[in-house]
Parts: C-alpha cells; sequence; structure tokens
C-alpha cells in the first residue's frame, strides 16, 4: 500500500455570501478506500464533492491530490487546462441525475467513447470495442450500443453513466447520490455493481449520499456532516453502529426498519 | 464612378479601419474567430451580409471582381452584389476565375485553382462549429481556448454509428494549422481539400453573428476523421452533361415530369470555359 494519501483535504471552507456551506473540512482519502459522506439535505455535502472535484472555488482550504504522473498537486492552483485534463483522465464524476452527466442527444457508444476521443482515440473500430466491453460491465445488453440514453430506463441511465466515467480507468470517482431516486431494486443492482468495480480495479471514490444504507454497503470509513461541519467521523460500521455524536445517533435512530 | 451619396465601397472609413483590424487579427491566428462590430447592409442577414463587408473593408479600385452564389456567377445573389460594388465602389467584375482578385463565395470554392494574391471572401451562417454540440458560447470559448475537440469526435463518431460512414457532407469541420477548430462555412466536403495549402488568402465572415475568421495562404486545413474511416469527397458516377467533366461538383436537375435526370457542373465558370475549349465548333 501507498504511504501518501490520494487525497488530502484541509481546513476546507465554502461560503455563499454569509452562508457558510463548508466548514473548516479536513480528511485525507487513500488508494483504495471509499469514503461515505452522509448528512441530512442542506448540511454541504454536494458543495464540499464539488470542490473536491475542482467544480467549485472554496473560499479557504487547500485539495492536494497525488497524480499518477505529475507528483502531488493543489486542485485548485492548476491552470484550467491541467484541471480538466485531470478530471477526464484520472477522475470520474458520477451525477445524482444521469442526465447531467450523459449526452442524451448522442448513443451510449459516442457516451462512453467519448472520453477516449477526448484523450486523442481516433480509431473508431477500437473505441466502439472499448465502448461494447464496458457496456457489458455495466450489465446492459450489446444490443443498445447504438440506441440513444433518451430510450434508456433510469437504472439504465445511471450504469450507462458509470461506464462513461470509468472507461479511461480512473483512479479516483466522486459520487453524488448514485442511487438517489431510483427503486429499491435497482439500487441493488447498481450497489452490487459498484462494489464490484471499486473492488476489480482498485478504484478509491468518494461518495455522498443521504441513504445510510448505501453508506453501509459501500463505504468503508464515514463523515457525518451538519449545517457545514464534519460533527464525526470513523469507519462505516464503528460510525453506524456506536454512533457518538447526538445528530448522528439521531441520524441512524431514524432508518426506517422492515 | 461610384455612387456620390456613398462612401467608398459604401461603408464609412472608420468602420472598414475597424474590420480590417480584426481581418489582420484573424489572419495572425489561421482559424480563431474575431468578434467585431457587424453593421446593417442593404440585405438581409443570411444573405451575405457577413461576406459583403469583409469585401467592402478590402476592394480597392483596381481590383476585380467576381462573386459565386452556389457555384454559380447568374443567380438573383451574386448578380445583386457584384451590381452592388460595381455602383458603390466603382471596381471591374467578372465571371472569370483566373482574372478575378477578390471573389466572394457561398456554398463553393472555384474549381479552377487559386492563385497567389487572390483573395477568397466567404459567407458564413454560424461560424462556431461547435455550436450544434454545445449551445453555451462561454463553453464554446474555453473548448477553443484548451483546444478540447473531442465532442466533434462524438458527432462523428455517432454519424458511423448511425449511417455506417461518416454522412457530413457539408460545413464538414476542419483543424486549421493544427490549432484551432473551424467551420468552413456550407461548402461541400468536396471542396475541404481545396482549402488546404491555398496560395490564395481566405477570409470568412459572419455577419449576423458578428465574427470573421481567416485561413492565410498556405495554410494546413485537415478535416477531421477517424483512422479506419478516413475522410472522403463525393464522388459521381456521371459526368457534366455540358462539358464532360469527370472532376468537378455536380448538381443533379430533375428536367422534367418523367422524372429525368441530368448532372452539370455546379460552377458556372468552370463548365463554360470547357465547353469553349473542348467544343469550339459549337459556340
Amino acid at each position: 500500500m501507498s504511504d501518501t494519501p490520494l487525497l488530502s483535504v484541509r481546513a476546507l471552507t465554502k461560503r455563499f455570501g454569509g452562508r457558510v456551506a463548508c466548514h473548516d473540512v479536513s480528511f485525507d482519502l487513500w488508494p483504495g478506500e471509499v469514503l461515505g459522506i452522509v448528512g441530512e439535505s442542506g448540511s454541504g455535502k454536494t458543495t464540499l464533492l464539488n470542490c473536491l472535484a475542482g467544480r467549485l472555488e472554496p473560499d479557504a482550504g487547500s485539495v492536494s491530490y497525488e497524480t499518477a504522473s505529475m507528483g502531488t498537486v493543489d486542485v485548485h492552483r492548476l491552470s484550467e487546462a491541467r484541471r480538466r485534463l485531470l478530471a477526464r483522465t484520472e477522475w470520474g464524476f458520477v451525477n445524482q441525475d444521469a442526465r447531467d452527466g450523459l449526452r442524451m442527444g448522442v448513443s451510449a457508444g459516442a457516451n462512453i467513447g467519448e472520453r477516449l476521443m477526448a484523450i486523442g482515440a481516433r480509431h473508431y473500430g477500437e473505441i466502439r470495442g472499448s465502448a461494447s466491453e464496458w457496456l457489458g460491465r455495466v450489465e446492459i445488453d450489446l444490443d443498445r450500443l447504438d440506441d440513444r440514453p433518451t430510450t434508456f430506463s433510469g437504472g439504465m441511465r445511471q450504469r450507462l453513466q458509470i461506464a462513461r466515467n470509468l472507461v479511461s480507468n480512473p483512479r479516483l470517482v466522486f459520487m453524488d447520490e448514485p442511487t438517489g431516486g431510483l427503486d429499491v431494486s435497482v439500487q441493488a443492482r447498481i450497489l452490487d455493481l459498484l462494489r464490484g468495480l471499486v473492488d476489480r480495479f482498485h478504484l478509491s471514490a468518494v461518495l455522498v449520499t443521504h441513504d445510510l444504507g448505501v453508506a453501509r454497503l459501500l463505504t468503508h470509513r464515514l463523515m457525518v456532516m451538519q449545517g457545514g461541519a464534519v460533527i464525526e467521523q470513523g469507519l462505516t460500521d464503528q460510525v453506524l453502529d456506536d454512533p457518538q455524536h447526538a445528530y448522528t445517533q439521531m441520524l441512524v435512530a431514524s432508518i426506517l426498519p422492515v | 464612378m461610384p455612387d456620390g451619396a456613398y462612401n467608398y465601397a459604401y461603408l464609412d472609413e472608420q468602420t472598414k479601419r475597424m474590420i480590417r483590424r480584426a481581418i489582420l487579427k484573424a489572419v495572425a491566428v489561421p482559424g480563431y474567430q474575431v468578434p467585431f462590430g457587424g453593421r446593417e447592409m442593404p440585405l438581409p442577414y443570411g444573405w451575405g451580409t457577413g461576406g459583403i463587408q469583409v469585401t467592402a473593408a478590402i476592394i480597392g479600385q483596381d481590383d476585380t471582381l467576381k462573386v459565386i452564389d452556389q457555384g454559380a456567377d447568374d443567380t438573383t445573389n451574386a448578380v445583386s452584389i457584384r451590381r452592388f460594388f460595381a455602383r458603390v465602389a466603382d471596381v471591374a467584375t467578372t465571371t472569370r476565375t483566373e482574372e478575378a482578385t477578390v471573389i466572394q463565395t457561398r456554398h463553393r470554392v472555384p474549381e479552377t485553382p487559386l492563385k497567389d494574391g487572390q483573395i477568397l471572401v466567404f459567407q458564413v451562417p454560424i461560424p462556431e462549429p461547435l455550436r450544434m454540440l454545445e449551445p453555451r458560447e462561454t463553453e464554446t470559448r474555453t473548448l477553443h481556448a484548451l483546444t478540447e475537440y473531442g465532442v466533434m469526435q462524438v458527432s462523428l463518431y455517432e454519424s458511423i454509428a448511425r449511417h455506417g460512414r461518416i454522412a457530413k457532407t457539408y460545413n464538414y469541420p476542419v483543424l486549421v494549422n493544427g490549432r484551432y477548430m473551424m467551420s468552413p462555412s456550407p461548402i461541400p466536403k468536396f471542396d475541404n481539400p481545396k482549402l488546404d495549402n491555398n496560395p490564395a488568402l481566405q477570409l470568412y465572415g459572419a455577419g449576423r453573428e458578428k465574427r470573421i475568421y481567416a485561413v492565410p495562404p498556405y495554410t494546413s486545413v485537415k478535416s477531421l476523421d477517424f483512422e479506419d474511416h478516413p475522410f472522403e469527397i463525393e464522388t459521381w458516377t456521371e459526368c457534366c452533361a455540358l462539358c464532360d467533366s469527370k472532376e468537378s461538383f455536380l448538381d443533379e436537375m430533375i428536367v422534367d415530369d418523367a422524372g429525368k435526370r441530368m448532372f452539370v457542373c455546379s460552377d458556372t465558370d468552370y463548365c463554360q470555359e470547357r465547353q469553349q475549349q473542348h467544343r469550339p465548333e459549337k459556340t
């Protein structure tokens, strides 16, 4: 195992005017680790994720990332060109709404192939080959390769979005509620798929969710946020089985028993 | 003599200077779209307001002007623009490609090879090649700035996936000087190879969108493609019914109600010249 963290966040603060969205967040993400961020809506989870992925500029603090080739970089000090290159080669970003992460006007194959073409692939046959391979990996029938995502169900779109992100072999994937808005059986299938892919490709991931069940199943470590601050963090099982903070206790207690 | 009611070449001198500055910048950065303060012209948007402003800014009394529309010298738009400049700029006009110093064109590049010193002015409806793929101007500017052109390749991929080949036949995207993605205006892709390394200066004017861009002489212009689906131009099994040309771009015309077809050159000057050379007895 590596002895430097993949992502190292220090004293990250983001304000929107007078409203504090994230306050003084610090953590390390190690290679191969899946970190969950849970909390109620409005607690700053998604803002934090966007700051990590370089989509939002934080007001204070730093995000350093250990790249594959360029050493350690401060994500927010990189030039826009380098940051965008990083985002489409070493990172992935899975949106809650697949429509935000997919090109709805082009076929599934083109969606998966886009990253490859963006980094210079110019052989149609090879791009198509990788696209079918990844379609298979996310369990979508190969005869849907030339269909547009508009003809796909919600769960299929989400799986297509995952394939589109993973095709460039990223090392770090940011996921914003990847199973939100899907029905339970579809959720289970996507969770199962994600678990397999994270394991197989040794991915690191930061997963934002408000669903503690998803967090329990996928994440190794858990951060609980409330009002923009991290109020508790630790191993997932530890946090969920023995919550220390009153808010976490309330959160765990409010899971509906089946 | 020019019409006394107007300044020479219709536009006032300050406007022409502003357009010339934009042209110089465009020539200095091949393929880059330079914004300019487009003026109202005495013809509607979409009829060549961009091209006519560029021509007005560069034309002088020693020039010889040719105007073509879809390759033809005798269509309404071509005749009107040619007459307009004859009246306001007092220039000689011609239909012969080799005699012209300035050629304003819509939808075609002349078949006759262009020479050093000639200027080809294109009328451009949509200057942004990425517009249909990315509607936000801020985003397309970023994509140009960072040379992120993967999305254009995606559109070609999609075309092959759906049609089995790159089905785009006009306005086929090109990369200029290895740097900027450029829309060659709606010329058929048949004309794309003529843009590459051309001795003439190519100026592109978009009046509604208020953009000017340029390809200087002898600049590389590469049509996008895939390694296993290379760029190809249109071909015809027929030859021109009037001049027997097998090399020129042919228009298909339906000549009677029974659906009888005829193929003729779209470039009327080229066609007439060949007819005179090869069938002198008929003229």
